[in-house]
């Protein structure tokens, strides 16, 4: 059991000496007065989950909307590959092959699952229209990879179900080669074997070398799957640890007390001692 | 013994429908189209002792009296379906029509001398222009400035009229250059039968082309097609129409005065039982089906139809996908202020002159159209081909009532009815198909 670690320093990093595919430094924003991100940092390297935990408000949705691009910060930098990224609006991060799967699914729900999936990025016949039987095509394949049960191609997706709509989702979000993956809580509509199911893509995703930021309100989502976890409260960075360094309920202070333990690297938004 | 469970066993007309494909709100549509030409045929038999609705002559002239409404409708769509709304669209049409009044009856004579036969080209292109303007920059106040589309238009509704006055001091320009009269139809400004002709077989061997067509993109990714059955009744029942048209159109003869002129100039002898030259059809009819073909092409075959759909479907989602979704409402709003461009030529070339009153209540015709024709104010849902049955619709009604001789005040109210019944339905048939 990890809980013998728990006293413990933290231990080595393996990513010493290597060069983050993201990070993200000082970041803020506020909306109103509401200070919704306050100087956070963390960071993401290749073939790496990183678990983004917190609690409802702490700003987790709107820290990873600022690295895809959807909202614009106050202050900080972003570095992609070591040099700074200029990241305006979601085109800019598509760019940088950032992609997102945000908490609320972001699709147009009038269409099918082909101009979901394609949505920005549309494959056109050579007179330059829309090459609809190829995009139904490739998404059919992708579909069948990722959820083969989903055989509504026809439909506009607002009739499908909450699962079937996030598996959507998750087929724009890697279909288009990412190389860091944002995942805003990707099960939360899923039944158990379709978690499952996300759990392996995961697996097979970081085997290729793409970095994931893995959200979730809730530790057990993603414990077994994150190799580091980073916790916000309050907009703040508590602090971030690498998983085997910690235990789940020295976690679950983190989220709730703000209490950093021993095994974790404090961030701004740690709890005094 | 039954061999299917129930589910399976559905009605003929189901079956039919999913067969063909053919959406259920059309049908619907069509139908409401012909009780409203039935009835007023009917009523004009029984009670005015004439049912003048269904004669060549008056379908002819619903042709060309719908075709103003109907471009525009197109362009309303886009707009309603990225929920927004133009109420300017009418008292645009006013001032664009004012502007090219005096652009081809004042300006251009004067430089080119009277009659030049540029006159027109140059007229069409700047009321075209003019329009497209106007409508880039209500859009760009509506998309940068984040200012409602319902308050800009409406703004606009009052400012575009107030400018057509101070252009001409409320003077009716007229007569316009004479090339530029065709273009709203009338006797000349038709393409007689044999012009009929052809454009209804190359319309109807377009038809057969694209069934083709479509049929053979579905096999080659091996998605299910239609029966072959399905197939071909699509094609009859679409070729039929466009023939059954030509027939029409074709049926409704010049007045015999224009007949007599035009003998008299060409030096054709008039037999004694007359001389039957057809009408066939009006190019401002021709305008609207080009108009709607091409809003059609754009609105379902093109990236920008596609990221109007999503806009309107979810803009949020749209904006994160990548989709500038300000620009893309800037380039509707001049889009539509394009066509209300091209309605201004046809309005005001049937009109032959450039009126004050040019244009006034176009926005709830072309509203209501938009909405009869099956696009929804929650957004994210419409057609081209409805907004031009709407505007049919529409039509059938004013003309129809003015046939059997409800005064304006009547029509008013009725148009007004229309409308709020026409939303009420649509949110009834979501409710329903939801
Ligand atoms: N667009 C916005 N406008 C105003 N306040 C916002 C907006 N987005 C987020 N917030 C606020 O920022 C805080 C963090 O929200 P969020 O990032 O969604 O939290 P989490 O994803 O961790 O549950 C909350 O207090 C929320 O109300
Ligand atoms: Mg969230």
């Amino acid at each position: 059991m990890s809980d013998s670690n728990s006293a413990n320093a933290p231990s080595a990093d393996p990513n010493a000496g290597k060069t983050p595919l993201v990070e993200m430094r000082d970041i803020s924003i506020a909306f109103g007065g509401v200070h919704a991100v306050d100087k956070a940092s963390c960071e993401l390297y290749p073939g790496e989950v990183v678990g983004l935990l917190g609690h409802n408000g702490a700003g987790k949705s709107t820290l990873i909307k600022i690295l895809s691009g959807a909202y614009s910060r106050d202050s900080g930098s972003i570095f992609v590959d070591g040099q700074e990224a200029i990241i305006n609006n979601p085109r800019h991060a598509k760019d940088y092959g950032i992609e997102t799967i945000y908490q609320t699914l972001a699709l147009a729900d009038n269409v099918d699952a082909a101009a979901n999936l394609y949505l920005g990025r549309e494959l056109l016949t050579r007179w330059g229209t829309l090459d609809d039987a190829a995009m139904e095509a490739e998404t059919r394949k992708v579909m069948n990879r990722l959820n083969p049960n989903f055989t509504r191609f026809k439909d506009p997706v607002k009739q499908l179900s909450g699962g079937q709509r996030q598996s959507v989702a998750i087929a724009r979000a890697i279909h288009f080669n990412a190389r860091i993956l944002i995942m805003d809580e990707p099960t939360a509509a899923l039944g158990p074997a379709e978690t499952e199911q996300v759990g392996q893509l995961i697996h097979q995703l970081k085997q290729d070398g793409i970095g994931i930021f893995l959200i979730s309100h809730d530790i057990h989502d993603v414990f077994d799957l994150a190799d580091r976890v980073t916790v916000m409260k309050n907009g703040a960075i508590v602090g971030s640890a690498q998983t085997k360094d910690v235990t789940k309920d020295e976690v679950l202070g983190m989220i709730i007390l703000g209490k950093c333990p021993a095994g974790a690297i404090p961030g701004p938004g740690a709890l005094a001692d | 013994m039954s061999e299917h469970p129930e589910e399976f066993k559905e009605s003929g007309l189901v079956r039919f429908l999913r067969a063909t494909e053919v959406d259920t709100r059309l049908l619907g549509m069509i139908g409401a189209l012909l009780l409203i030409w039935l009835g007023f045929h009917f009523y004009g038999h029984f009670v005015n002792g004439f049912g003048a609705f269904l004669t060549p002559r008056n379908l002819w002239n619903l042709s060309v009296q719908t075709s103003s409404i109907a471009v525009m409708a197109t362009g309303m769509v886009l707009i309603i379906v990225t929920r927004h709304i133009d109420l300017s669209v009418g008292s645009l049409l006013g001032f664009t029509a004012m502007i090219m009044g005096v652009m081809q009856v004042w300006v251009l004579p004067k430089y080119l001398g009277l009659g030049h036969p540029m006159i027109w080209v140059i007229t069409i292109l700047v009321g075209v222009a003019f329009g497209t303007l106007i409508g880039a920059f209500q859009g760009f106040l509506i998309a940068y400035l984040s200012i409602p589309a319902f308050i800009v238009t409406l703004g606009g509704l009052l400012i575009w009229r107030g400018a057509s006055y101070l252009v001409a001091r409320g003077e009716t320009i007229a007569p316009v250059d004479p090339t530029f009269a065709l273009i709203g139809g009338g006797p000349y400004g038709t393409i007689g039968a044999t012009g009929s002709w052809i454009v209804g077989i190359i319309v109807c061997i377009a038809i057969v082309l694209m069934l083709w067509n479509g049929r053979r993109q579905r096999v080659r990714f091996g998605f299910p097609t239609r029966p072959m059955w399905a197939e071909c009744l699509i094609g009859l029942v679409g070729t039929g129409f466009v023939i059954g048209s030509v027939l029409v159109m074709n049926a409704y003869p010049w007045p015999k005065g224009i007949v007599k002129k035009y003998a008299a100039a060409n030096n054709i002898e008039v037999p004694e039982s007359g001389l039957f030259i057809s009408h066939g059809f009006a190019i401002p009819i021709l305008i609207a089906i080009a108009v709607g073909i091409a809003m059609t092409f754009l609105a379902t075959r093109t990236r920008f139809g596609r990221y109007v759909f999503a806009i309107g479907g979810n803009p949020e989602a749209a904006e994160l996908a990548g989709i500038n979704t300000k620009k893309m409402t800037l380039l509707i709003f001049a889009l539509m202020g394009a066509l209300t461009g091209i309605s201004a030529v046809i309005a005001s070339a049937r009109l032959k002159s450039a009126t004050l009153a040019l244009g006034q209540f176009d926005e709830l015709y072309v509203i209501a159209a938009a909405v009869i024709g099956g696009t929804s104010f929650a957004g994210g849902i419409g057609t081209i081909y409805g907004a031009i049955l709407g505007a049919l619709v529409m039509q059938s009604l004013q003309s129809g009532m003015v046939l059997i001789g409800f005064d304006a005040a009547i029509q008013q109210m009725v148009v007004g009815g229309v409308l709020v019944l026409a939303v009420f339905i649509d949110t009834l048939y979501r409710k329903n198909s939801a």
